[in-house]
């Protein structure tokens, strides 16, 4: 069977995503082909183990974002069962390729296995499904659900020159101010909950997640009554995240905020009423107050 | 103009889960509800009509509880309902295939949808439907208005947002949206009750279930259950959480 993997690039380098995916495959047993828009990370993956060959696509199409435009240029050179990462982008282009080619997408597998049996989560993590896949498929794979490859390889990279007319046009870029890192490319979140007691006191939990490298999320409560930024919403409604480390400080637990965070690899719950059911799924509980925890919380870190 | 909006109809995001015999007991769910996002492209919907003077279509795919979640938006006061009757398993190009047939021959120019719906969280049916329709797509929109024979929608990007323009027919799959959803009222929810629902079956939109082998499923289930982890009463345990965080786990 073949594989056509789509890399996403991060600048001028890959994704770290894009390793997941080569390993994924490779776990498997196969050699891929991978895919660069625009040459983007070309080089840097062909030196990953497990990479048959690079074909890099260029196209004037890939100097800006349509997803239409960039599905038709690259759909022009796949081949097999085609995996791209579950990220919005690669959501929207795997969909495109899918109904290009006539064939079924299945989008955010976390497990693939040969024969090819995926697993995903349905329902935002309230439940899980195993999927057999009978003839060529787009396959997403969730960000962080899988191990890198290694680099070690030098395969070869071939060259082709395909773009595709824009349809979407971008009139004005509206810069936003936020330098904090998204919670879906965290490996450490912090979120706050209604616990927290107003909007301000979110400044303590920032503090925190610029010691530590990680992103600042929300329950769903405080994004609809204090009027926080969507994007940092996590839960059903919002940001479905796995990160090494998810901090739920004043987070009662709602069922659905549960369903975007419990595939967290480890979970630190702080809240003063010992019954919230985020106690059920954390590895750690502090029944306590966030005044009283986080700046224990804070001089601790500091000490690392 | 005639402008599309596609709804599906989810079980709500309170509702618990249930599997047995390696299904989820669709039986057991406690409340059906329109998908959290399907909702702002509804709210944008009627905007649009609004702002237009245009026909606005609500089209669902899906089995009989559908026309519920059809005469609610009704109510809020779309004018054209569409249900596709489609009780069994679709995989997403077959349920984009009859979504693209309903729009064609409804003479549509625009179609909103959620970016993605809450039970499968795919985010494949816009763009899908996009390609199928060849019609320009942007997804993850938080608004989208008609002006001077052009598309205006916001979306985000790299730095923050921006702000893109369409020709022609177009799809805009929806995030979150910047407007109060609105609620239905006494009078909306009477007249919606004498609205008529056009039912349409698969095979009626000259569409064949032949490739509904493609994706067999072999078993959903709970997800896993995690050890219980300890509960400390009080502060005094967080340097040794730290510690362990740090030296057992690698995670800090």
């Amino acid at each position: 069977m073949k594989f056509t993997i789509i890399a996403e690039s991060n600048g001028d380098l890959l994704h770290p995503t894009t390793y997941q995916l080569i390993g994924a495959i490779a776990n498997l047993g196969a050699e891929s082909t991978v895919i660069c828009p625009n040459g983007k990370g070309s080089l840097e993956a062909s030196k990953i183990n497990g990479v048959e060959k690079v074909i890099s696509v260029n196209g004037d199409c890939f100097d800006s974002f349509d997803g239409s435009a960039w599905a038709s240029a690259i759909n022009s050179v796949c081949e097999g069962t085609v995996i791209i990462s579950a990220s919005p982008k690669g959501r929207e282009i795997g969909s495109m390729i899918a109904a290009k080619r006539k064939i079924p997408i299945i989008q955010d597998v976390t497990a693939i296995a040969s024969g090819i049996v995926v697993n995903r989560p349905i329902y935002s993590g309230k439940a899980t499904e195993t999927l057999k896949i009978e003839g060529e498929a787009v396959i997403t794979l969730r960000p962080n659900a899988f191990e890198n490859a290694e680099l070690g390889n030098e395969a070869p990279i071939s060259i082709v020159d395909q773009t595709s007319d824009l349809r979407v046009a971008i009139i004005e870029a509206i810069n936003k101010a936020s330098e904090r890192l998204d919670v879906t490319e965290a490996d450490v979140i912090i979120s706050g909950g209604r616990g927290m007691g107003s909007i301000d006191n979110f400044s303590h939990l920032e503090s925190i997640a610029d010691s530590l490298g990680a992103a600042v999320g929300a329950s769903r409560a405080v994004v609809d009554e204090w009027g926080m930024p969507h994007r940092m919403q996590v839960g059903q409604t919002g940001k479905t995240v796995s990160p090494s480390l998810y901090i739920a400080v004043g987070i009662s637990g709602a069922i659905q905020h549960l369903a975007g965070m419990r595939s967290s690899k480890y979970i630190v719950a702080i809240n003063k009423d010992p019954d919230a059911p985020i106690f059920t799924i954390a590895d750690y509980g502090i029944v306590a107050s966030w005044e009283e925890a986080l700046p224990i919380l804070k001089s601790e870190l500091m000490k690392l | 103009m005639n402008i599309a909006v596609l709804l599906k109809q989810v079980p709500d995001t309170t509702a618990k889960i249930t599997v047995s015999n390696g299904k989820v007991d669709e039986n057991s769910v406690s409340k059906w509800s329109m998908s959290p996002y399907d909702e702002y492209a509804l709210e944008s919907g009627l905007q649009m009509k609004e702002a237009t003077g245009g026909i606005l279509i609500a089209i669902a795919c899906g089995p009989e509880r559908n026309k519920k979640m059809l005469t609610d938006a009704a109510a809020v006061g779309v004018d054209t309902l569409i249900h596709i009757s489609a009780d069994g398993n679709f995989d997403s190009t077959q349920v984009q295939n009859f979504l693209a047939a309903a729009i064609k021959n409804n003479g549509v120019n625009v179609v909103l949808c959620g970016k993605q719906a809450a039970d499968t969280n795919s985010g494949s049916t816009g763009p899908g439907v996009a390609e199928i329709l060849d019609a320009a797509c942007v997804t993850m929109v938080s608004e989208v208005s008609f002006v001077e024979n052009k598309f205006i929608s916001v979306r985000p990007s790299i730095s923050g947002t921006e702000k893109v323009s369409t020709n022609g027919m177009s799809v805009f799959t929806f995030d979150k949206g910047v407007s109060e959803l609105r609620r239905p009222n006494v009078r909306g929810i009477m007249m919606a009750k004498k609205k008529v629902i056009e039912t349409i079956k698969p095979e009626e939109l000259g569409l064949k279930e032949e490739d509904s082998e493609r994706i067999i499923l072999q078993a959903q289930n709970s997800p896993p259950e995690k050890e219980p982890g300890q509960i400390f009463e009080g502060v005094g345990e967080i340097p040794t959480i730290i510690s362990k965080l740090r030296n057992e786990a690698n995670v800090i």
